[in-house]
């Protein structure tokens, strides 16, 4: 009895120490987790508010459906022949034209990489080629970036002028295909998760009534996996629109509004780059254009995840 | 045992237990099964007999389930299984170089464990194995397949609205009857089916042992199953195992009435398992 007493005691003293460290610990914690949370509040605010004042002095109408890019407001009031105009329209052109070219070449390799990893290929060869395809994630993309505008670029005007083609030294399509080589193992790795994650026993169903391994994938575990393969892609897609590094050096300036992948086109992020390197003055349209610039990029890339990631969501139920 | 309810037509058939009936369907012989390095069937031999159900009975890992994906070569999925010896059909070899692996499952179907209706439409589900085989050549003579199908799973008349809804959507019995049925699509000699009934409740369990019974006049039935119950219920012969070896097959009635093996006579009585 005596024992008994002195040991709820002893808990009752463990127990009070044990909750002012928990409650340290949950502190720690939750700061931790709010700096994140304030500093996107925090870039969002400002991203708002930068691109408000530059909105009172373009209107939004005229950002959101300007054909034109040349943003050379004056920078003195004597300064002549810079008007500036701000129609984003170019910029969001280039942007998707690029990203349509990175995820043409993305798609299909990423999947297809992914289908063979998942289904066909031996414990060797996956230990292997995963792993390098990974490898490809990590290189930094200013490599990619110098490798698009000094390997890439050269060959494909080569090649153009060999057969009578014109293409730019700075191309959309130099871009967009080095771009696509960067979001392969997104997409594979991704496809690869969501493929594996498909249930054994609808492979099995599929064997069982005398389907071939090609009838099995084509027609039980991609139909199966639809949805998160979607996901997958909406997220490659959103990491091409922002992708910056690339398009910098290999993509080119000139605001061209065409569709025409041999020709040099700018992107979203190029502009905001060009627009905010170097000695900058943060009261002109020029300047506080990037943030309008940034903001759009910022509501794209958004509902792009926000839709990859409640389909990728929906999958797993 | 008296309280298990036998079948009634089964005791006069056979009365010797080295078991080697004359209409043999699947017979195997000297069959050895390896996962790796490590032996899960010795030296099997088992007749089994046409248009009628055959049990395979035996507590967990003995092997029972191995055997049966021997009969359809399923085991061919699994890269670390290796089969050794003869397994035929209808007198084939189903290991001979000139078959095909694709032509055997189709007359060889499977129901598994737990129902696994792909997730399409209940129509699609059953028109799946129709379709890859190419048995139909118009959308009316596949719709009659998916009807007749349904109707000898007797799961018609609960889904014959909804065919278009998922087939993930039904409950746990309806899977496994739509899993049957699917099964029944490509018309089938064989149908191996590996404890149908262990996910199921009982009521789902009856209505399935029903259509087992149903399903014997048309098609021969080989069930693997825990449940002693179920195997005297359903079966007319059936097959003990232990330990990767067949240790006493006959007919049902023979086997839990007056089983010859001491390791049988153990296992039905609840001793060892």
């Amino acid at each position: 009895m005596q024992q008994r007493n002195s040991q709820t005691i002893n808990v009752t003293r463990n127990a009070t120490g044990q909750k002012t460290r928990e409650i340290l610990v949950l502190a720690l914690l939750l700061v931790c987790s709010l700096v994140a949370v304030l500093t996107t509040i925090g870039i969002v605010a400002s991203l708002a508010f930068e691109a408000f004042r530059f909105f009172q002095e373009v209107s939004l109408f005229d950002f959101l459906f300007g054909l034109e890019w040349s943003p050379q407001t004056a920078l003195r009031s004597d300064q002549v022949g810079s008007s500036g105009s701000f129609g984003a329209i170019p910029l969001i052109t280039g942007t998707l034209l690029i990203s349509a070219i990175a995820m043409a070449i993305a798609t299909p390799l990423g999947l297809l990489s992914a289908i063979y990893l998942a289904e066909y290929a031996s414990d060797g060869a996956r230990s292997v080629i995963k792993p390098l395809l990974e490898l490809l994630a990590g290189i930094p993309t200013v490599v990619y970036g110098f490798f698009a505008a000094l390997v890439i670029a050269p060959m494909l005007r080569n090649s153009g002028e060999n057969v009578g083609l014109v293409i730019s030294s700075e191309s959309a399509l130099a871009a967009g295909l080095t771009m696509g080589i960067m979001i392969v193992p997104l997409v594979s790795s991704l496809s690869d998760d969501v493929i594996n994650a498909v249930p054994q026993s609808l492979r099995d169903a599929s064997y069982a009534l005398g389907s071939t391994q090609a009838e099995t994938i084509k027609q039980v575990v991609l139909p199966a996996a639809i949805p998160g393969i979607a996901g997958s892609l909406l997220l490659a897609a959103s990491r091409a629109i922002g992708e910056t590094m690339i398009v910098v050096m290999a993509a080119g300036l000139a605001a061209n509004l065409t569709a025409n992948p041999f020709e040099a086109v700018t992107t979203v992020t190029v502009q905001i780059v060009t627009l905010l390197t170097g000695d900058q003055e943060f009261d002109s349209a020029k300047t506080l254009s990037a943030f309008a610039l940034g903001l759009l990029l910022f509501i794209i890339t958004l509902c792009m995840n926000v839709a990859a990631l409640k389909i990728v969501d929906r999958y797993k139920e | 045992m008296n309280s298990i309810v036998m079948r009634e037509n089964i005791n006069t058939m056979i009365e010797h237990s080295d078991f080697a009936p004359e209409n043999s369907i699947i017979s195997a012989k000297n069959v050895d099964v390896f996962y790796g390095e490590k032996q899960a069937l010795f030296n099997m031999n088992l007749d089994v007999v046409e248009n009628s159900v055959t049990a395979l009975i035996g507590p967990s890992g003995c092997g029972k389930s191995t055997l049966l994906r021997c009969f359809n070569r399923m085991n061919d999925v699994i890269p670390i299984c290796h089969v050794e010896g003869s397994i035929t059909l209808g007198g084939q070899d189903i290991h001979a170089s000139n078959v095909d692996v694709v032509s055997l499952r189709q007359k060889v179907g499977m129901v598994f464990q737990k129902p696994n209706p792909f997730p399409k439409s209940i129509y699609d589900n059953i028109a799946y194995g129709p379709r890859i085989h190419g048995m139909t050549t118009s959308k009316a003579e596949l719709d009659e397949v998916v009807e007749k199908s349904l109707k000898r799973a007797g799961l018609w008349d609960e889904v014959k609205d909804r065919l278009d809804k998922l087939g993930t959507g039904l409950s746990g019995g309806q899977q496994q009857r739509l899993c049957i049925a699917r099964a029944i699509a490509v018309q089938p000699k064989v149908i191996l089916m590996d404890e149908p009934c262990s996910a199921l409740d009982p009521i789902a369990t009856a209505t399935v042992e029903e259509l087992i019974d149903e399903l014997r006049e048309r098609f021969t039935i080989i069930i693997v199953t825990h449940s002693m119950q179920q195997a005297a219920r359903v079966s007319m012969h059936t097959a003990f195992f232990h330990l990767g070896n067949l240790v006493e097959y006959g007919a049902t009635s023979d086997i839990f009435t007056a089983p010859k093996d001491e390791r049988t006579q153990n296992y039905i009585t609840g001793r060892i398992g």
